[in-house]
């Protein structure tokens, strides 16, 4: 059952992006895009965007629930950072088939920063930098090619919030 | 049309770390502006980059990725003078194409 609930939901992902690309043929037809961006049309999932919470979050990707996992290093990502405007945040899984990372802020007003999907081939490892509003504990949620989840938590205290301008 | 991204893709053994630096504003729509008027949301929503017209990698992002973004990952299977090319769109649609060569 939560198969077919899962194919339904795929399935209207794809009738979307069917849209989105119908919409954008008609752009690259009249002038207005260029045929190369097509790629970067990709889902954008609204519902894990708009959770306060990692529960909701793993939900939104299809998921139960999420186990902890100590398979992660944190690399360059601070313990104390000066500016919560860029707090740069670094992570490697050492979970085998990584399929994507996300980066969770627990405090700021949608948990969700961001999520990165690997293909084969490409390593299960990723640095950017995001805001932090305040003190917080960031996740890295990891999820498996078998579509397993598992979360690392660790806390990032903020001296100056990211999220006032 | 935004500014050109600014993307280094470099050897390292026999991966290819990519890292890219984005120009956007990454406004948050929480932000309010002198007349107390919120300032709408407008952030890149989604990333690709490919190695030789392969995916090596895909993004979603929200608000929370800091202003001009920054990226960095590496792959296996490159070699000098491939061919990396990122792709960003953002919330109002707008989108931006560029490439590097493997150095």
């Amino acid at each position: 059952m939560e198969t077919i609930v899962k194919f339904e939901r795929d399935r209207r992902e794809i009738l979307k992006i069917a849209g989105a690309a119908a919409v954008y043929g008609a752009l690259v037809a009249a002038g207005m895009a260029r045929p190369g961006a097509a790629r970067a049309q990709g889902a954008w999932n609204q519902g894990a965007f708009a959770s306060k919470s990692l529960a909701d979050v793993v939900k939104a990707y299809g998921g139960a629930g999420a186990e902890p996992t100590s398979e992660v290093a944190w690399g360059s990502t601070p313990e104390i950072a000066e500016n919560g405007a860029v707090v740069p945040i670094s992570v490697t899984s050492r979970i085998p088939n990584t399929e994507s990372i996300a980066i969770l802020i627990e405090k700021n007003p949608s948990a969700l920063a961001a999520r990165f999907q690997f293909p084969q081939g490409t390593d299960p490892m990723v640095s950017t930098r995001v805001k932090i509003g305040q003190s917080s504990n960031v996740h890295a949620l990891i999820k498996t090619a078998d579509g397993k989840f598992y979360v690392a938590t660790r806390e990032v205290k903020v001296t100056l919030g990211g999220c006032g301008g | 049309m935004a500014d050109p991204m600014r993307i280094r893709a470099s050897m390292q053994g026999d991966k290819v770390l990519v890292r890219v630096l984005m120009s956007h504003e990454m406004e948050t729509g929480q932000r309010k502006d002198e007349s107390g008027n919120i300032v709408p949301a407008h952030f890149i929503q989604s990333v690709t980059a490919s190695h030789n017209g392969k995916p090596v990698l895909s993004a979603e992002w929200g608000p929370a990725v800091s202003k001009n973004p920054f990226l960095q990952f590496q792959f296996a299977g490159g070699k000098l003078g491939d061919k990396i090319q990122i792709i960003w769109t953002d919330n109002k649609g707008d989108t931006r194409t560029d490439e590097a060569i493997v150095s």
